[in-house]
């Protein structure tokens, strides 16, 4: 386990490493004078001198680049292009809102992908195996954004259930904050949850079909105590990785899930950028989002090889 | 993380796909309903992209100040939009654009992502781990946020668009091949093959290759599915395909103030999109259970489009 997880860390720090670059590089591909896109035809010389000065950008590029990095490893990702404030802060504020959603949307995708997937395995080839996978299928197939516009036909237009976009802070009113919640984490949940059923389903008839669940059969345990205790245990091991790598992905994958109920998480942060031109922004929230995904996919790695102990000695 | 490899005798020395081995995919397929159905799906896109223009009972673009946001009728299967323009021709137009996206896209992604996995599983040791590194540090951005960080860099537009979409989809291409490419290079044929002294280059193309077509061919059918709808995405949000030219994903955009009053603007261009994305993963995944039925990797192509 110490050897794996010291190869584990080296790996996860290299490909961080090389995320820097990519994201540092995404300024240097601005075509022109990137503090000049941004500003527009009108602006004062001082504020483009400031900006230019503040990005450092008429030093040589590997100065600039490894400046990136240490100003990063410090907290510092710049300042914005449009308001002059610290990347890092304006990033920060947006997170609580991303992991909300993330995290009601997974949760509602493994109420909805346990019972479906493992029940859809065990009854292979029965009506309800029929309708999980037809509800995978056409979960995996589905623009997210359109189910949400649907949606919002739906339990807006037609019902008038719940509000069609926005949020509302925990703290300033609860039940105004979880109405604004469930469109968006429905939304996205139920792709989700139609991708982990499809996995959860061939994880457990993969299980199903191994020595050891013949032997327990053999023994003349109950059918329901040979999935509890035998496939269960082995084919969600698998599970475990598959949605913590939905969790990562949502963090920064929603964009146009946010952009469509003006949430105001990471997404939304990420688009407004790209539309304003403010280049340090974007890139403080990419690089954010990508650094938060690597963190998971490590905690994921530890986490199963702990589950697993083979997996460290491989 | 969990490419499943080939095992021995399903990575054995089968000879290059022939005619007989085209003939049992075909019988497979056909044996197959939902296949068919996808199959059939498919043909409509590539009609609706050829023909097209030539079929669309209006123009796209043509204003009509005294319809704006009718209901489907018969004039207007699909309704018309906010400036009157009959929304069942944009939605026919656009599937063009949206074909045109996905092929070259994926085109772009397997010719670079194949490239490398050959190259990093032929080769090993050193190239290995800097190729496949490399490819690491892409997988660690989600899909559609890097495409979207690439066009808002090089600019929108339809182009940029097709190159960041080929971008986002080339890891898992590289992945794809690499770990095939690792199997199939412990194969007795290849070592005979470089016994022989053939080259590299040679041995790659003439040995190698043909014998991890089905993986690739699988994860074409299904990147065509998620690069459609990253396009849809990117043009939701005003990156990808630019008005006046119509596409699913802005006409989505444009509808999405209209819910309350004008729903059809907000359903068909989506049901398109939705049809043609159920279309390719269908027959990918039929593809995959005659060609390739250990391969189980098919949600890691999909990590959120």
């Amino acid at each position: 386990m110490g050897r794996f997880l010291v190869r584990r860390l080296a790996q996860s720090a290299v490909v961080l490493l090389g995320v820097t670059l990519v994201v540092f590089l995404l300024l240097q591909l601005v075509p022109g004078d990137p503090v000049r896109v941004a500003l527009g035809t009108r602006f004062e010389q001082d504020t483009y001198d400031a900006l230019r000065e503040r990005a450092g950008l008429d030093r040589p590029l590997p100065v600039q680049y490894l400046s990136y990095v240490g100003n990063a490893l410090t907290g510092d990702l710049g300042v914005s292009f449009r308001s002059g404030d610290p990347v890092t802060g304006i990033v920060l504020e947006r997170l609580p809102a991303t992991l909300t959603l993330a995290f009601f949307a997974v949760l509602f995708a493994l109420l909805v992908s346990f019972p479906l997937g493992i029940l859809s395995a065990v009854k292979n080839g029965s009506v309800l195996d029929h309708v999980a996978r037809v509800f995978s299928q056409f979960g995996v197939s589905v623009p997210d954004f359109w189910m949400g516009i649907l949606a919002i036909i739906l339990f807006t237009g037609v019902l008038g259930w719940l509000p069609p976009s926005g949020y509302t802070p925990l703290g300033e009113d609860p039940v105004d904050w979880f109405k604004h919640l469930v469109l968006p984490s429905v939304t996205v949940g139920l792709v989700t949850a139609a991708i982990l059923t499809r996995f959860i389903r061939s994880s457990v008839l993969e299980a199903m079909s191994e020595d050891y669940v013949r032997t327990a059969e053999g023994k003349g345990l109950s059918p329901r105590r040979v999935v509890t205790r035998h496939v269960l245990r082995n084919a969600l091991i698998p599970v475990v990785t598959v949605a913590a790598v939905q969790l990562a992905s949502l963090l920064g994958g929603v964009i146009v899930i946010e952009v469509l109920f003006a949430w105001p998480g990471l997404g939304q942060l990420t688009f407004d950028a790209v539309r304003a031109r403010d280049y340090p922004v974007l890139q403080g929230a990419v690089l954010l989002v990508a650094a938060l995904f690597l963190l998971t996919n490590l905690l994921v790695d530890l986490l199963y090889a702990k589950l697993d102990p083979r997996i460290s000695v491989r | 993380m969990s490419v499943t490899e080939p095992n021995a005798e399903h990575a054995g020395p089968a000879p290059t796909p022939h005619v007989s081995e085209r003939g049992r995919v075909w019988a497979a397929l056909r044996r197959n309903k939902p296949a068919l159905a996808g199959l059939f799906i498919l043909a409509v896109l590539v009609v609706a992209g050829a023909l097209g223009p030539l079929l669309a009972p209006y123009g796209i673009n043509e204003v009509d100040a005294d319809h704006l946001f009718q209901g489907p009728s018969r004039d207007h299967p699909f309704g018309t939009d906010d400036a009157g323009r009959d929304v069942f021709s944009r939605v026919l137009v656009a599937a063009r654009v949206s074909l045109l996206v996905g092929l070259v896209s994926v085109g772009i992604a397997l010719l670079v992502g194949v490239t490398i996995g050959l190259v990093a599983g032929y080769y090993r040791g050193v190239v290995d781990n800097v190729l496949m590194r490399c490819m690491d540090v892409l997988f660690a951005f989600p899909v559609l946020l890097l495409a979207v960080a690439i066009v808002a860099v090089l600019g929108r537009g339809l182009v940029t668009a097709m190159v960041a979409i080929g971008v986002v989809y080339t890891p898992i291409f590289a992945r794809v091949t690499r770990a095939s490419v690792l199997s199939v290079r412990e194969q007795v044929f290849v070592t005979a093959a470089v016994s022989t002294g053939a080259s590299d280059w040679r041995i790659m193309r003439r040995h190698v290759l043909p014998n991890i077509a089905a993986p690739l061919i699988v994860q074409t059918s299904l990147s065509l599915a998620f690069a459609i709808l990253s396009e849809a995405a990117l043009s939701f949000l005003g990156l990808g395909i630019q008005p006046p030219q119509p596409s699913w994903g802005r006409m989505l955009y444009d509808g999405r103030g209209y819910v309350q009053d004008a729903w059809w603007m907000g359903l068909f261009p989506g049901l398109a999109i939705f049809l043609v994305v159920l279309a390719f993963n269908i027959v990918g995944d039929a593809l995959r259970d005659v060609l390739d039925p250990r391969q189980l990797t098919k949600d890691e192509a999909r990590r959120t489009a």
